[in-house]
């Protein structure tokens, strides 16, 4: 079992991204930025009327994540990923911009997986459905845009040994693809 | 005629809301581990062991299991002699909606479809209502996820299709779906009647206890091959690959029209919450 964890901290390298292959797992630290899909849509919209994006996406980590509220006592509620094809459209000119990783569930469209080659950005995969659990590695929780957008609002996260795992390198492999292929059972 | 307060009712809505969240079904936390057995795969062990820790945690702590805390999707089945006093009975399970998601600290997941705008109490719930004999009202609670029903389709088959055009259908749907649904999964399989009938059916089938097949042999035999060919695709926990994609298949069928075969199949995440209490 692969118990060797890979520690990164944000923001990340050419050469941090450079060493990850799918299925190498992989602890996250630093500093991490949420979008789904109503912040993906309104940062593309500011792109496009020559606009800053809400943070520095060079070198930057976002996680598809809508939280839950946070109890009293906690920096957040429950915090996994969501499913990532729905940020396709948008992803790649983020990526083009200096964005090294995505995180969320789920596969993506071949012109992300493309865009992670060109640009050396990394898919990561979170366990979906292991809010509670992945709501522990998060210390810090901010909302620094899109306050109107509730959960979909942009947050500044600060994050210790969040588990996450390599799904799209950028060397063009996929761990769906692959992993599906090591455990078909043919007839 | 029994009178039942309205206020009992939010009462009771508000707590399931937050119950169904926090508490993962023992039938679904006990097929995880059976799960945990079977998976051959290190990684979709690993998948396993923490989703089954995830679900500790929500239990202890009181917690959303997942921060997708659903569209509250609520099944009424009320008696024909029960009388509703003091209100609006539709206005009743709102509020327990929305007292529930608040005092809870659960998400707020319902938006407008265009300007997606959220509506900020996740108001309004999906309710089903059903009139049955006695006097007493079940109420059943299952908070449903965006990621697996967006994975979910209607399909009109045609009646040549028959039982085998439904299997093949069911496993093209989840291969096609492959991590999106958050696996492992339970398929509920609904055909029969119109079009949003066999959708309503499959999302019934979701309810049914794990362990406990179709007691129609056929259907049952059905359910068991469907499970076994969707995980032979080898997509495994979170479809990293591996050997336990679907936790069950669950078919519900009735008579159809004589030119259809209404085909529905609505999948539903490991974290498939429900509760329910009877007034």
């Amino acid at each position: 079992m692969a118990e060797d964890y890979i520690k990164l901290t944000t923001p990340l390298t050419d050469e941090d991204v450079e060493k990850l292959k799918i299925g190498d797992r992989v602890l996250l630290n630093g500093v991490i930025y949420t979008g789904r899909d109503a912040a993906h849509k309104r940062m593309v919209e500011a792109l496009d009327r020559g606009e800053d994006l809400p943070f520095d996406i060079k070198g930057a980590i976002i996680y598809f994540v809508g939280p839950a509220p946070a109890k009293p006592g906690w920096p957040i509620g429950s915090a996994g990923p969501t499913t990532s094809y729905r940020m396709d459209p948008y992803s790649p000119r983020l990526i083009a911009l200096g964005l090294k990783g995505m995180i969320g569930k789920g596969g993506r469209s071949q012109e992300v997986i493309d865009a992670c080659v060109k640009y050396k950005c990394v898919y990561f995969g979170a366990i979906g459905g292991a809010g509670a659990l992945l709501a522990k590695s998060i210390k810090k929780s901010e909302v620094i845009a899109y306050e109107d957008l509730g959960p979909e609002a942009v947050r500044r996260l600060e994050v210790e040994d969040f588990p996450v795992i390599v799904v799209n390198d950028i060397y063009g492999n996929d761990l769906e693809k692959e992993g599906r292929k090591q455990y078909e059972v043919k007839d | 005629m029994r009178e039942v307060n309205v206020s009992e009712v939010t009462e009771a809505i508000k707590k399931l809301c937050m119950d169904a969240n926090y508490y993962l079904p023992e039938d679904v936390y006990n097929a995880l581990q059976e799960a945990l057995k079977k998976e051959k795969s290190p990684v979709g062990r690993s998948v396993l062991e923490q989703i089954i820790r995830n679900a500790d945690i929500a239990r202890e702590e009181r917690v959303a299991i997942c921060q997708d805390c659903g569209l509250a999707v609520i099944f009424m089945e009320i008696g024909q002699d029960v009388k509703f006093v003091g209100g609006d009975l539709k206005e009743a399970i709102f509020e327990g909606v929305r007292q529930g998601y608040k005092e809870g600290y659960l998400r707020k997941s319902t938006c407008h479809p265009f300007t997606r705008a959220n509506v900020g109490d996740n108001t309004p719930p999906v309710i089903h209502y059903d009139i049955v004999p006695g006097d007493k009202v079940r109420i059943v609670i299952a908070p449903k996820g965006g990621g697996s029903e967006n994975m979910s389709r209607v399909m009109m088959l045609k009646p040549a299709d028959g039982l085998e055009g439904v299997k093949d259908y069911v496993v093209q749907r989840c291969s096609e779906s492959g991590g999106n649904p958050c696996p492992p999964v339970i398929v509920g399989v609904g055909v029969g009647g119109t079009f949003e009938r066999s959708a309503f059916l499959a999302k019934k089938a979701l309810l049914r206890p794990l362990g406990r097949p179709n007691p129609d042999l056929e259907l049952a035999a059905a359910e068991q091959e469907m499970l076994e060919r969707i995980n032979k695709l080898g997509m495994g926990p979170m479809g990293w690959g591996g050997t336990v994609y679907a936790l069950a298949v669950h078919f519900e069928m009735e008579p159809c029209h004589i030119a259809s075969l209404p085909c529905a199949v609505n999948i539903n995440c490991h974290a498939a919450r429900h509760k329910e209490v009877t007034i």
